[in-house]
């Protein structure tokens, strides 16, 4: 995702001498390197400092540019808070800051890197959107938005590498601030935000075989929150189930639970997030999210479990 | 180069001795007027909006706590209206005791310290013909985000920042030296950060433009003002209860006394 990231930005700053891309020392991956080489206003590294990176872009959002802040997640919104807080969300100002490796990506690195509470904390701040596309092309979507019609502080919530493409046939289109079906099914819904949409895919086959078609959903905006469209959701499915790489608290399953209590939802509905405690194991991203209760077989089991009833 | 003669000096002297006694005025209206850094402030505030800034470009407030002034100095500009500024922190009112992004002429939310710097950075940085002003406490030195502000903006030759540095020597609750006896020198410290740096008294009009005038080309310039906190009223300066507390009625009449003896004086020489 940073590679489609780096070639976006870079074919968009061609042509939009507007953007600028202010980072703090990630190591330009992809075009991002091209764009830093032949368009150094644009690209500004402002080395091992987040506040700066913060605080600038507020700045140039001022002069009429055009910023992305940009850096690993777990740095991107915690060490410089207040300056997201104050210079960012409160001004309203259109920075879009991109939490790139978010969630469990870095799983090897340990909790310093991991990256569960961003989502939580984000989304109580006025004023912020939440953009957290499921793969490359979903990212294309959100930064050709950004990039036009943004007016909003935003978060853009991205994986790191190697992340495959589910949206090429997708069944709808994408439209900011619209749950986005990917696949079309009966009675059972999937819902996903991010790329941890791909356990969805493995488990697609296995739960046809047991005669299951259900529907999937990217829920790549997670502020605002479209009560409208999620109502839809309710009223067309029976179980659904939801699924993130985001803490319990204040994500997908959050959303969802209280647009259901609020519409008086009387289907099953059943979250998988990760749990409210840090992660002190390594190992793969598979390992991580398995040892919090989400694998592509617990999630099948689970539907199976559930849809019996 | 700014021109410094005794006329401008004097219309100075007099916009100055103006923005204390209006502020003072103001101070019977509300109790949180943070009075003592404005005091130290005038010179310096009064002197970037009136002989130093040109037409685009910006002035930050980072040491927010003293909007009032700022407020003060937009009305004497024009840029705020006297009926604006009358509404100051009363019922219903959009002006408060910190700056705040909509209110005419004022660029940034502040009050939180350590934000100007960082922020004054991004306005710079693409706009080099334009000079950006930033005025700071030298409280605002203790924040680990002004540190790293000085550091970016002269690693990135961010030439065209003014910082000015309020250094009354007073915090909220204390003298700076006795929670940071390690602060000075200041002027090291930022020339080690590859900055111009000069020192001066910042209640003498002519000693800031004197100052400012032989900043180095092709460096981020620091002007350390020398101030004294409550200035000039003998029972507000160097006392840290002067931060926050608005002066009572008697209070008031004899600072409104003092002043006035206080620019005869001066304006005799």
């Amino acid at each position: 995702m940073r590679n489609k990231l780096a070639e976006i930005l870079y074919n968009i700053s061609k042509k939009d001498k507007k953007i600028a891309v202010i980072s703090a020392d990630i190591s330009p991956a992809g075009k991002m390197a091209e764009l830093s080489k032949k368009y150094p206003k644009r690209f500004i590294n402002v080395g091992v400092a987040e506040s700066s990176m913060i605080s600038m872009c507020a700045g140039l959002a001022m002069q009429g540019y055009k910023p992305f802040a940009y850096t690993i997640a777990s740095f991107s919104i915690f060490r410089p808070f207040e300056m997201v807080r104050i210079d960012v969300a409160y001004q309203n100002l259109p920075v879009v800051i991109i939490g790139m490796g978010a969630g469990t990506v870095y799983s090897t690195l340990g909790s310093t890197h991991v990256t569960i509470e961003d989502i939580s904390i984000i989304r109580c701040l006025p004023n912020f959107q939440i953009m957290n596309p499921c793969d490359p092309l979903e990212l294309e979507e959100c930064l050709k938005y950004l990039c036009k019609k943004n007016n909003s502080p935003t978060y853009l919530r991205i994986g790191k590498s190697g992340e495959k493409n589910f949206t090429k046939n997708a069944v709808s289109k994408w439209h900011f601030n619209k749950p986005r079906k990917i696949i079309n099914g009966k009675k059972i819904c999937l819902i996903a935000t991010g790329p941890i949409i791909k356990l969805y895919f493995e488990i697609l086959e296995k739960l046809k075989e047991k005669n299951i078609f259900p529907s999937i959903y990217s829920f790549h905006t997670l502020k605002p929150i479209n009560s409208i469209d999620i109502k839809k959701i309710f009223n067309k499915y029976e179980y659904i189930f939801s699924l993130e790489d985001i803490s319990e608290i204040n994500g997908l399953s959050s959303i969802l639970k209280n647009a259901a209590f609020e519409t008086k939802y009387r289907g099953i509905l059943h979250g998988f997030s990760l749990k409210d405690q840090y992660i002190k194991n390594y190992g793969s991203q598979g390992d991580l999210l398995k040892s919090h209760g989400i694998s592509a077989n617990i999630i099948f089991k689970t539907i199976i479990k559930k849809s019996k009833k | 180069m700014t021109k410094i003669t005794r006329s401008i000096i004097k219309k100075s002297d007099l916009r100055c001795h103006s923005h204390r006694k209006r502020i003072l005025d103001l101070s019977q209206k509300v109790g949180a007027l943070h009075i003592g850094g404005s005091f130290s402030s005038v010179e310096i505030v009064d002197t970037i909006y009136h002989l130093l800034m040109k037409k685009n470009d910006k002035f930050i407030l980072s040491k927010g706590h003293t909007a009032v002034l700022q407020y003060v100095i937009l009305v004497s500009k024009k840029i705020m209206s006297e009926k604006f500024l009358n509404s100051y922190c009363q019922k219903n009112s959009k002006l408060g005791v910190h700056p705040d992004y909509g209110t005419p002429g004022i660029e940034a939310s502040t009050g939180a310290l350590g934000h100007g710097l960082g922020i004054a950075s991004g306005l710079a940085i693409r706009e080099k013909k334009k000079n950006i002003f930033v005025v700071i406490s030298d409280g605002e030195l203790m924040e680990g985000t002004t540190w790293e502000y000085i550091l970016t903006i002269s690693s990135l030759n961010i030439f065209n920042i003014n910082l000015f540095i309020d250094y009354n020597g007073l915090q909220s609750s204390t003298f700076s030296k006795n929670t940071h006896p390690t602060l000075t020198p200041i002027n090291k410290k930022l020339k080690a950060f590859g900055w111009s740096v000069r020192s001066c008294n910042g209640h003498d009009v002519s000693d800031i433009l004197k100052n400012y005038n032989k900043k180095e080309v092709n460096k981020p310039f620091a002007l350390i003002c020398n101030t004294t906190k409550g200035f000039p009223i003998p029972y507000m300066m160097n006392v840290p209860l002067w931060h926050y507390r608005s002066p009572n009625k008697s209070e008031h009449k004899e600072a409104i006394n003092y002043l006035t003896k206080f620019y005869n004086k001066k304006n005799e020489k």
